[in-house]
């Protein structure tokens, strides 16, 4: 069998990886953006001269022949779905048996006047990164509008440089339609500290033509206010790239539209990734996740099911992690921006407002429902046990130091947050557990 | 900020500069007696220095002096070896206390020209020391200290930006290995007296792990060598490579080169040990100093984690303590010279003859100290080593390794990530530990038997072969001098046979992995690429796998520099064997794949 995969990024290689891992069929990889996979979201430490580009590929050049998975690096211009195969710009049609779009994503654009000028790029591919490289000589000041997780990642690759940047966020604090108000509050403090000027509660107005197809200047919407900048960073999110299948029978909503087992409405066709969208996600999720573990999740499911072991889609808990500047960022289970009705919330902050740990609760049962941390590591695996078993917030805040995954004999917060809970709620909690892997590996029932 | 750096870095480029020109300013000029304590050879070397001009003359530099110096001792030599021809030796007295045997040409050498100073460094030391030491101390801290005025955070900005910090691409990094490894083993046929054998026979030895590694196991054709290169070399970084490489062969193998740095802390040897300093106290010092310097950048630099503070503190603790005074404090007592957290076999002179009889000589001290030496390499490395594993020495307490993570903090990125260097690395790190242990064994074998003929065998010659290929040139020349062109750990991934030892405790039985924290991985890079070990982190962080592997030596930098929080040191067995086996995962269900195999 040949399984064709369009796109190298971390959705597709997982795919080809383990299917490779559990069977020998034919496995072609096409990419137009990059001859060998490289990790998308390290992307910003190779202008920042963290690592070079060879660092930032996860495998060895000489891993993909070894494990016979072929390397197409071309332009996928269309499918032939009744010829099973796919139309190349350069080189000759490719048959397959069985397609895995892992296309990823594109950065959004408003509609916004100006946005398809020189200088004005997202950050997602290879290409932008080479933009942003190309664009820095001579830059006396960049733009950056939407906030986020790549809003920020792009702010500190400037600031890396000395480039002074602004940022048009929309929001009234950082990221707040999904961080609670005081991480918000707490994570624009932190953009403030490194002296980047950043523009809460308005919008881009316009991008500037500097009369040669360039931007020059943006302007901001409420005020009028024109900024001058030689370079226009669009991270307002992103979406689904589903280009390649628009026009054909595959049933697309903003994404690709795939079932349980990631099966689009062709079958023999898999959508994975940034590009899919789910029918039916799990409760509580969204039909389009597109962050990196969802990708990694959907191909390593796609390649049980294309090799004899049909699964459903069913990521667990949700999680996820980034970094604003300084600040680690994890979050574990449902931590909504507005809490509902029937949650709580138990946040500790320290003094130095760098870090933070917040604990969300069932009202009624006190079922702990997920964590949210800067500034602070705790073991996904713990806190993951924690909210599936629906344990209190008491049984977690006693054992609360059974997460703590920071590095040795840095400053614990476990006694301060307890010691906050008990002056809150008149209770007596104490720590029971210490941070103790032996004890961790009881708890997880993993101890052989 | 930006200004104060500036001026630090300009003093101490000055301050470097004045340290290189040291070698030159210092003059030398014989003057009253020489600084021999044999009779006969002092005079015969004091005639044949009247005769060459040498006695009497001007002020000199090195360059002339010390060859001519050695031209007239040979002089010397040959006058007494014509008298003995001619006449025989006379009645009652030994062959070696009249003629001079070409050991001791070095050893006169280097006593003479200690004695001949002249020249502005000997009249005013501690204006020299200030120039030189002083400036780039200062200039060192004035560069480092603005550090701390930045958030606390994990800052690797542009580091492969820099000239020095970048690496060399794979063509000029093979060359210069190339040359230094052919240079060492040319000059190693000199250093064993025109005998070629032993640098034939460690050709063979390479060239059997390179046929092993390259066509055994098809490395040459399936994992080419990773061509890393950026498009430009680091000049800087070869500047640097170079004048370290350039510092180690002096000072091992011509140190009456140096004796205008050895002048420079004279001084303060006089006020520890009470004697004049030798190159050895210049390096010791030298190093210490670089340690304490070099240990405030790394505290600088990793202040948000607590575990680097307080390593670098422990590294920076034990160099000077125990490396450096307390080894001068015993000397001014009269006790052995003894570091006593250097531990056979990278203290590869613990069982040789003249160490074991001074500590036997040294009464109960001594005893203590042999006692010692023993129960580290029988029962702390193992022991130690099971409960934390052999990060305890290598990034806590070793010299070498202090070294690595202070000086060599800024290189840590060039270290070779490929399988191919994995693969070399697991047969030389070996090769090097079997050397020292057969070594080791004969040196004991003759040491009780009298005699340092075995068989075919010299122990005296393999114990050479081994302090200069292996103790001089492996893990000076090239384990310090090659920081910025492959890595800090060259000596302690590749070579030292006290790691590969402590590994093997790690790698079978011991308590110490990084765990991995559930599927936050993200693949990066960033840990393997600061790894100073070369080990690919990031391969076993993306699968969730812990990592066990015999080079960790478990300086906790891949941990401070994850972004995601994903790594962590631990000392607990619990389930180690389940947890480091081949692609376990946790993304999907537990509930219905637990585990892809």
């Amino acid at each position: 069998m040949h399984i064709v995969i369009i796109g190298n990024g971390v959705s597709g290689i997982t795919a080809a990886r383990h299917i490779r891992k559990r069977s020998d069929h034919q496995i072609t990889v096409i990419s137009a953006e990059s001859e060998h996979f490289f990790s998308r979201t390290a992307l910003m430490y190779v202008y920042m001269g963290h690592m070079r580009w060879t660092d930032i590929k996860p495998y060895e050049d000489w891993f993909w022949e070894k494990n016979r998975i072929d390397l197409v690096h071309d332009y996928v211009e269309s499918i032939d779905y009744g010829g099973n195969q796919v139309i190349l710009a350069k080189a000759n049609p490719i048959k397959y048996d069985k397609l895995i779009l892992a296309t990823g994503s594109k950065s959004n654009k408003f509609g916004w006047p100006g946005q398809d000028l020189e200088a004005v790029y997202g950050l997602y591919s290879k290409q932008d990164l080479e933009a942003m490289e190309r664009h820095t000589p001579g830059l006396k000041r960049a733009v950056i509008v939407g906030g986020g997780l790549i809003g920020i990642e792009m702010a500190e690759m400037f600031r890396s440089r000395d480039i002074p940047v602004t940022m048009i966020v929309r929001e009234s604090n950082y990221w707040d339609n999904v961080l609670p108000a005081e991480e918000a509050a707490m994570i624009s403090r932190h953009i403030r500290e490194h002296h980047i000027d950043l523009r809460l509660g308005v919008n881009l107005g316009e991008i500037i033509d500097d009369g040669q197809g360039k931007a020059c200047a943006v302007t901001i919407k409420e005020t009028g206010e024109r900024i001058d900048c030689g370079y226009v960073g669009l991270t307002a999110g992103v979406s689904p790239r589903i280009d390649l299948v628009k026009d054909g029978p595959i049933e697309t909503g903003r994404g690709i539209l795939v079932d349980d087992y990631l099966e689009t409405s062709v079958p023999g066709i898999y959508a994975l990734g940034d590009c899919a969208e789910l029918r039916e996600p799990q409760p509580g999720r969204r039909p389009i996740e597109a962050i990196w573990y969802a990708g990694r999740m959907m191909g390593e499911t796609v390649a049980h099911t294309l090799t004899g072991d049909r699964q459903p889609y069913r990521p667990r808990l949700w999680f996820n992690s980034a970094k604003f500047l300084d600040i680690e960022y994890q979050v574990y289970g449902d931590v909504p921006a507005q809490l509902p009705e029937d949650l709580s919330t138990l946040y500790w902050e320290h003094s130095d407002g760098r870090q933070s740990i917040r604990i969300v609760y069932e009202t009624a049962t006190e079922a702990v429902r997920g964590f949210n941390l800067f500034g602070v590591r705790y073991r996904h695996e713990v806190c993951e046990k924690w909210i599936l078993d629906k344990a209190s917030l008491d049984t977690v805040l006693q054992d609360i130091s059974l997460a703590n995954f920071d590095p040795e004999f840095c400053k614990q917060y476990e006694q301060d947050l307890v010691d906050q809970y008990n002056q809150a709620t008149g209770k007596s909690l104490s720590l029971r557990k210490k941070r103790n892997l032996d004890q961790v590996l009881t708890f997880l029932n993993l101890r052989s | 900020m930006e200004i104060i750096k500036k001026i630090g870095l300009t003093l101490f480029f000055i301050g470097l500069l004045l340290f290189t020109a040291c070698l030159h300013l210092s003059k030398f000029q014989m003057a009253g007696e020489l600084a021999v304590d044999n009779d006969v050879h002092r005079t015969a070397i004091t005639n044949a220095a009247a005769q060459s001009g040498l006695q009497g003359g001007e002020p000199q530099s090195i360059w002339t002096f010390a060859p001519r110096l050695k031209t007239t001792i040979k002089d010397a030599q040959s006058m007494l070896q014509a008298e003995v021809d001619a006449q025989g030796l006379p009645e009652g007295v030994a062959e070696w206390d009249y003629k001079i045997g070409d050991w001791k040409i070095k050893e006169y050498i280097s006593s003479i020209v200690s004695s001949s100073t002249a020249g502005p460094i000997s009249k005013s030391p501690w204006l020299w020391f200030f120039l030189t030491f002083g400036l780039g101390i200062i200039g060192g801290l004035l560069y480092i200290l603005p550090s701390f005025a930045k958030l606390p955070g994990i800052k690797n900005d542009h580091v492969y930006h820099r000239s020095y910090q970048r690496g060399l691409r794979l063509a000029p990094r093979a060359a210069v290995l190339s040359l230094t490894i052919a240079g060492v083993l040319g000059y190693g046929i000199i250093y064993m007296g025109g005998s070629w054998i032993w640098t034939a026979l460690t050709v063979a030895a390479g060239a059997i792990i390179l046929y092993l590694v390259m066509i055994q196991q098809d490395s040459a054709k399936n994992q080419p060598a990773r061509s890393a290169g950026p498009s430009i070399t680091g000049w800087f970084g070869i500047f640097t490579g170079i004048y370290l490489i350039g510092f180690y062969i002096l000072l091992y193998w011509a140190p009456s080169y140096i004796q205008g740095w050895i002048q420079l802390v004279n001084p303060i040897s006089e006020a520890l040990s009470g004697g004049p300093a030798s190159q050895w106290f210049l390096y010791g010092f030298m190093y210490t100093i670089i340690v304490i310097v070099m240990g405030i950048r790394m505290i600088a630099k990793y202040r948000h984690n607590t575990y680097q503070m307080i390593r670098t503190g422990s590294v920076m603790f034990f160099q000077t303590a125990f490396a450096f005074l307390i080894p001068e404090i015993m000397v001014r007592l009269n006790q052995p010279y003894y570091d006593f957290k250097n531990i056979w076999p990278l203290n590869y002179t613990f069982f040789f003859d003249w160490n074991l009889n001074k500590l036997l000589d040294s009464g109960g001290l001594g005893i203590f100290m042999l006692v010692w030496g023993i129960a580290l390499i029988v029962i702390a490395v193992p022991v130690i080593t099971y409960f934390f594993g052999k990060r305890w020495y290598c990034s806590w307490v070793c010299g070498c390794g202090g070294l690595a993570e202070t000086m060599g903090d800024p290189y840590r990125q060039l270290s070779d990530k490929s399988l191919r260097a994995w693969k070399i690395e697991r047969f030389t790190i070996h090769a090097v530990l079997v050397f020292a242990v057969v070594m080791t064994i004969l040196v004991l074998i003759s040491y009780f038997s009298g005699s340092a003929r075995l068989g075919f065998l010299n122990s005296e010659q393999v114990r050479t072969w081994y302090g200069f290929l292996i103790g001089s040139a492996f893990a000076g020349v090239v384990g310090t001098g090659f920081y910025p062109l492959m890595g800090n750990r060259m000596w302690c991934r590749f070579g030292c046979p006290l790691a590969a030892y402590l590994g093997l405790v790690q790698r079978f039985k011991s308590r110490f992995r990084i765990t991995v924290n559930g599927g936050q991985c993200i693949s990066c890079g960033n840990c393997s690429t600061y790894c100073e070990m070369g080990i690919d982190v990031r391969h076993y962080a993306q699968r969730g796998q812990d990592i066990v592997r015999s080079s960790c030596v478990g300086c906790g930098v891949c941990s401070a520099v994850c972004p995601r929080g994903v790594l962590r040191l631990e000392n607990a067995s619990g389930d180690i064997a389940t947890r480091t086996s081949e692609l376990r995962t946790i993304h999907i269900g537990e509930d219905e794949v637990t585990m892809l195999s």
